[in-house]
């Protein structure tokens, strides 16, 4: 129950950033209501029938339809596809290890921002703002050409941190709803047994941290994916990358699109569906 | 054990930053060695504040406050000693959710006192048994009913050996079934002799255990007596208007 509440809060405070809208007299009221419109997939679970049966619509559809082009019209499809996923290492290195890079920054951000200290608060403030106030692309191809000329960093490298760099911030929002979201009388039970402010954090809070906050960075994970397709603009081969310059080559633009499209997808589906299932592991180990 | 004195004690809250609410206007008191003093009072009245400032979870705006002749609020006092030595229990009991009911209990004596696993699970178990919850060890508190928590919490403040006890309304967020198995617990504690400070409306309880009672009003103490004079023949007419109202 305790938990599930947290989730609830947890997951409205990271939504923010993606929010269509929040009627803010019912957030004040209790219940917080969130009009959620997360830019991933709907995370399917067990007992939520309508969405787990959307997504296997989806998922059937887009392979069925893929397998049918391969198959049926190789004649342009097949040679796409070959082409466009071998763009796929490129997508999943990125992915992993940004994602990777971006929960680091992330702790050290949502540490800083419940920091009582003014001035690494003010710091993890402004990184936040700063980050959120860009456009994701504008920011990338910013750090990646400043790592490049200042420290001479190879490419892929360079897009993975700055990548990193990009979902730290939103990371750092996560992780800070989450630590804000143990109540206050946690701490306050830790502080009477003699514990360290240190100790208390470490021993008390972070474990209940990380459970709560978990969910949203699945949610982070799938957000990757996607985005990692921003890299094809710094030069990196990923699906969407081979599949412009196959475009460049054939000008088949619509065709090698379709097939970028539904591999997409397809990787999305998939990654949305362990993270649900982990999710439930996680539920069902905390009975 | 312990004893404790709070003299002239005041406690402000500034709500944000415009308004001054006085929590705690002057109270003066003092828990003897042994003694189970029981704070009364209407909801509001600094009852919780005045508790909260003895192990420091409240900074007293101006006051003395001493433990065994220890002044709490000089800056040099280490606080860790003193809050190992003062045990306090909360009315929604806290335990941490992510431990095993053992685990909640030898947290504190293996981080704060350095104690082994070996001994720190061999004090927890005793604890345990103490207070009738052995078979639970390996539980999570949220397997537990509300008493069970509370009894476990108590456990938990208790494996720190403090010398002292705060209880702040610790029967009020229980089932009226569940009261009394938290109540036993208390009332064998206060038999050993320990020093406690609490907050309770368990009127059967004060009556039972308690040397001194003290009637709190908007931040003041009002009135100070044995159980017998506050609740046969309260001298205020705020206190006879409050009694009337919960008996
Ligand atoms: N952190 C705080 N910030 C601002 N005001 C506070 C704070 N804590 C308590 N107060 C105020 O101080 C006063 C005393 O509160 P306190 O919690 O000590 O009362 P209480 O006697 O314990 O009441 P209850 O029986 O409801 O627990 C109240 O007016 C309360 O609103
Ligand atoms: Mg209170």
């Amino acid at each position: 129950m305790e938990k599930e509440k947290l989730e609830e809060e947890i997951r409205t405070e990271t939504i923010r950033k993606k929010v269509v809208s929040v009627d803010s007299a019912v957030l004040a009221a209790q219940k917080p209501q969130t009009i959620t419109m997360t830019d991933g997939p709907l995370i399917p679970k067990k007992g939520e029938k309508h969405v787990l049966s959307s997504w296997r619509v989806t998922f059937i559809g887009a392979i069925v339809l893929l397998l049918g082009l391969i198959i049926f019209k190789p004649e342009p499809y097949r040679q796409i596809f070959l082409i466009c996923i071998q763009g796929a290492p490129v997508t999943f290195q990125v992915t992993v290890f940004a994602i990777i890079g971006a929960v680091v920054i992330g702790t050290f951000t949502g540490l800083g921002s419940v920091s009582s200290h003014r001035w690494i608060n003010m710091i993890s403030g402004v990184y936040v703002e700063l980050i959120r106030g860009i456009p994701l692309l504008v920011q990338l191809i910013f750090i990646y050409y400043a790592l490049g000329r200042f420290l001479h960093l190879e490419g892929m490298v360079a897009a993975i941190i700055a990548l990193s760099i990009c979902f730290g911030a939103y990371m750092g929002e996560i992780v800070r709803a989450g630590i804000q979201a143990i109540p206050k009388g946690q701490t306050e039970a830790a502080t009477a047994l003699g514990m360290s402010k240190t100790q208390t954090f470490i021993h008390v809070i972070l474990p209940q941290t990380v459970k709560v906050v978990l969910p949203a960075i699945g949610n982070e994970f799938i957000s990757m994916l996607k985005d990692s397709s921003l890299v094809s603009q710094l030069a990196l081969a990923d699906i969407l990358r081979k599949g412009r310059e196959y475009i460049s080559r054939t000008f088949l633009s619509l065709e090698t699109m379709l097939i970028v499209a539904l591999i997409y997808l397809i990787l999305t589906l998939v990654l949305s569906r362990l993270v649900g299932l982990l999710e439930e592991r996680l539920h069902k180990n905390n009975g | 054990m312990a004893k404790i004195e709070i003299t002239d004690l005041c406690k402000d809250f500034s709500v944000e930053g415009i308004k001054t609410v006085h929590a705690v206007k002057h109270a003066t008191l003092t828990v003897n060695d042994g003694e189970v003093v029981v704070i009364i009072g209407p909801s509001g009245s600094g009852k919780s504040t005045l508790l909260r400032s003895v192990n420091k979870l409240e900074e007293p705006t101006s006051g003395s406050i001493r433990i065994d002749g220890i002044e709490v609020t000089d800056p040099k006092t280490d606080l860790r000693k003193i809050r190992e030595e003062v045990g306090m229990v909360f009315q929604s009991f806290n335990l941490f959710p992510h431990l095993s009911v053992l685990d909640n209990i030898t947290l504190a004596p293996r981080k704060v006192l350095k104690m082994d696993k070996k001994e720190a699970d061999e004090l927890g178990l005793s604890l345990l048994r103490r207070v009738g919850l052995e078979e639970k060890a390996k539980n999570r508190p949220t397997q537990l009913s509300g008493g069970q928590q509370q009894r476990v919490a108590i456990a938990r403040a208790l494996a720190m050996k403090p010398k002292a006890m705060l209880f702040d309304e610790p029967t009020s967020a229980l089932d009226p079934e569940m009261i009394k198995e938290v109540l036993d617990v208390m009332l064998d504690l206060a038999k050993e002799g320990m020093t406690m400070l609490l907050v309770t409306h368990e009127m059967g309880f004060a009556r039972a255990a308690a040397d001194k009672i003290i009637f709190m009003d908007s931040g003041e103490i009002i009135e100070t007596g044995s159980p017998q004079e506050i609740f046969t023949n309260p001298k205020n007419e705020r206190t006879k208007s409050f009694l009337e109202h919960i008996l």
